[in-house]
């Protein structure tokens, strides 16, 4: 490039005009392509609530039902099942769902809206995996203290009958709850807080 | 009537000048292959350079033959490789090209990292070298993760929901992030979709431009050797090396021989062990994708399960990610962590080779324990070796500077 007889600095001022000019219309051109990639209105409208009457549940039953895409358990608990809950209490990292994910109204022992149903997001806290449901009381081969529970088979994640993580696994929190309600005694909605809950 | 024979090689060469003249054949020939001179000592390890091009041109060719018959969609994905297996002419080995492929892309491309860390091939001048090598290894990290979504089998589907929920944990960006990555709220056909897009298009264009720089990168300082000296240092009086050959004819006719050797043991595995016996394609993989069953034991493939063991020696999820992270990205800095005033392990004493069979045996046996099932005793023998991986490259750039060394010869040796 000639260098003499040129203004240098005026040079250097339209380079440098000319280059800030060109990043910022790149970086608004690349929005599209980013934003491409988020859920499409299709993939939003099918995570519309779910609906179940949960009256044909057995004790001790646990129903699988998908909302958005999310598997979610439906366990209805026994009374002694949610008089074993606190016993497990000095083996778990969060017993009281301080940390964890749930609405207002599931932060509690059973972690429920009703203590006999728990609506719990199946997946793992971990990386997502499906935990196997493990109901039967008594020392496990990965667990001595076992009160029934979910069992992860990929990286060896407990948690107990309320989904609450133990300690000394990988998984950080207890299970998620997801929003849910009943619109009547039977019915359960998947997808949607109580009224005035929120 | 027929031209006598020397007026057609006269034509032929009229034709040949004329198009040199005009694009740089011979001019570019003789400065990459025949006026580029390279150690005469290269052994074994030096195959695996030429053996990596070699796989990459059979994953692209394999590759393309795939694309025409496979269809990228949560519903279809399954059966059309089914499809391409069994009623597709020759479907079965163009797929098993491809997957068998892919495995010993990284056996070749671990072997040929190794013979770095053995000759000190990533020191100075040829930092770049290495730094372009190990974005091709990420490249093909990434390539070979979508690849292995693809097929849409259980292994597929919950492989991918466990690697996308690793940036998850990042705090606060990492659930929209995850949802970002797999366009949905769960895996779904969009990831799929994006995923073929990636793994046909963006990802090989990428790897293609990393390996020309690599490449390129190489032919400005030439080939380290096993004795880790440079050839340029002592040249004839036309400026030749006194240790170099020709690239070619004698290396391309080095290759020619290695590249024989590796297609009759591709060729055999291929014809009579195409799943590597579950390490290259799992059984799990065999079975349809369904997002409400998570198969027992999930594992990546073979070629990342030294970082899925290191993964899983966490017990806290960011930390984990973290450490995983950064077992991935510790070689980035060799270059700068080896300190030792030689480069080849020939001339570096007791120490480096201890170091280096110590981490050698670390990653393997990481790799074998990020196999299993893990239990307690297999988590306590991963952290151990967790411990050893990184301890390598933290000791090496305290001991490089002071371990012993041999004294250098000026010329090669064989």
């Amino acid at each position: 490039m000639p260098t003499d007889g040129v203004n240098k600095k005026r040079r250097r001022f339209l380079v440098a005009t000319t280059s800030v000019v060109g990043a910022v219309g790149a970086g608004f051109v690349a929005v599209p392509f980013i934003k491409s990639w988020l859920p499409s209105a299709k993939a939003q409208a099918v995570g519309a609530p779910v609906q179940l009457d949960v009256s044909s549940l057995k004790a001790g039953q646990l129903l699988k039902v998908q909302w958005r895409g999310q598997t979610i358990g439906v366990l209805r608990r026994t009374p002694e099942t949610l008089k074993l809950l606190p016993e497990v209490d000095p083996y778990l990292r969060d017993p009281e769902s301080l940390e964890s994910d749930q609405p207002p109204f599931a932060q509690n022992e059973a972690r429920a809206l009703k203590p006999e149903y728990l609506v719990v997001n199946m997946h793992c806290t971990h990386l997502g995996c499906i935990p196997q449901f493990v109901p039967q009381v008594g020392p496990q081969p990965f667990e001595e203290h076992w009160d029934g529970g979910f069992f992860c088979p990929c990286h060896k994640s407990k948690y107990d009958m309320a989904g609450r993580v133990y300690k000394g696994v990988p998984a950080p929190t207890n299970l998620r709850i997801p929003p849910y309600s009943f619109i009547d005694g039977n019915t359960l909605v998947i997808g949607v807080n109580p009224k005035g809950a929120v | 009537m027929a031209k006598p024979a020397s007026s057609v090689a006269k034509r032929a060469n009229a034709l040949w000048n004329w198009i040199d003249s005009r694009l740089p054949v011979s001019a570019f020939w003789n400065a990459t292959m025949t006026g580029y001179y390279a150690p005469k000592n290269f052994n074994f390890w030096y195959y695996m350079g030429s053996l990596a091009l070699l796989v990459l041109v059979i994953q692209i060719l394999s590759g393309i033959f795939l694309a025409m018959h496979y269809k990228p969609s949560a519903e279809l994905a399954f059966a059309s490789v089914e499809y391409i297996m069994r009623d597709v002419d020759w479907g079965w080995f163009i797929r098993y090209l491809h997957s068998t492929g892919a495995s010993f892309f990284f056996i070749v491309v671990y072997l040929h990292m190794f013979r770095s860390l053995l000759y000190g091939s990533h020191r100075a001048p040829r930092e770049l070298v290495w730094i372009f090598g190990m974005l091709i290894y990420l490249a093909l990290m990434a390539e070979a993760f979508m690849g292995y979504v693809l097929p849409w089998g259980q292994m597929s589907y919950w492989g991918a929901q466990v690697i996308i929920n690793l940036f998850g944990a990042i705090p606060s960006i990492g659930e929209p992030l995850t949802e970002w990555i797999r366009g949905d709220f769960f895996i779904s056909d969009a990831t799929l979709n994006r995923f073929f897009a990636l793994h046909v298009i963006a990802i090989p264009l990428a790897l293609l431009g990393l390996v020309l720089m690599h490449l390129v990168a190489l032919r400005e300082n030439g080939s380290n050797n096993p004795d880790g000296i440079e050839i340029k240092a002592n040249k004839d009086e036309n400026g030749i090396p006194l240790d170099g050959v020709a690239f070619h004819p004698y290396y391309t006719v080095k290759d020619i021989f290695g590249v024989s050797m590796f297609l009759l043991l591709f060729a055999f595995i291929l014809f009579f062990w195409p799943e590597g016996g579950g390490m290259f394609l799992e059984p799990d993989n065999f079975v349809p994708a369904d997002p409400l069953v998570t198969p027992l034991h999930i594992k990546p493939v073979w070629y990342f399960t030294p970082y899925y063991a290191i993964l899983k020696a966490v017990p806290d999820k960011l930390m984990g990610v973290i450490l995983m992270g950064c077992s991935v990205l510790a070689p980035f800095f060799l270059p700068w962590l080896d300190r030792s005033p030689v480069k080849s392990i020939r001339y570096k004493g007791l120490w480096y080779k201890i170091m280096l069979g110590v981490f050698a045996i670390a990653f393997i046996r990481l790799g074998m324990l990020g196999m299993s099932e893990g239990t307690p005793a297999q988590t306590i023998e991963m952290r151990i070796w967790t411990f050893v991986y990184f301890s390598f490259f933290i000791l090496l750039f305290f001991l490089s500077p002071r371990g012993k060394t041999k004294p250098v010869p000026e010329r090669l040796t064989h």
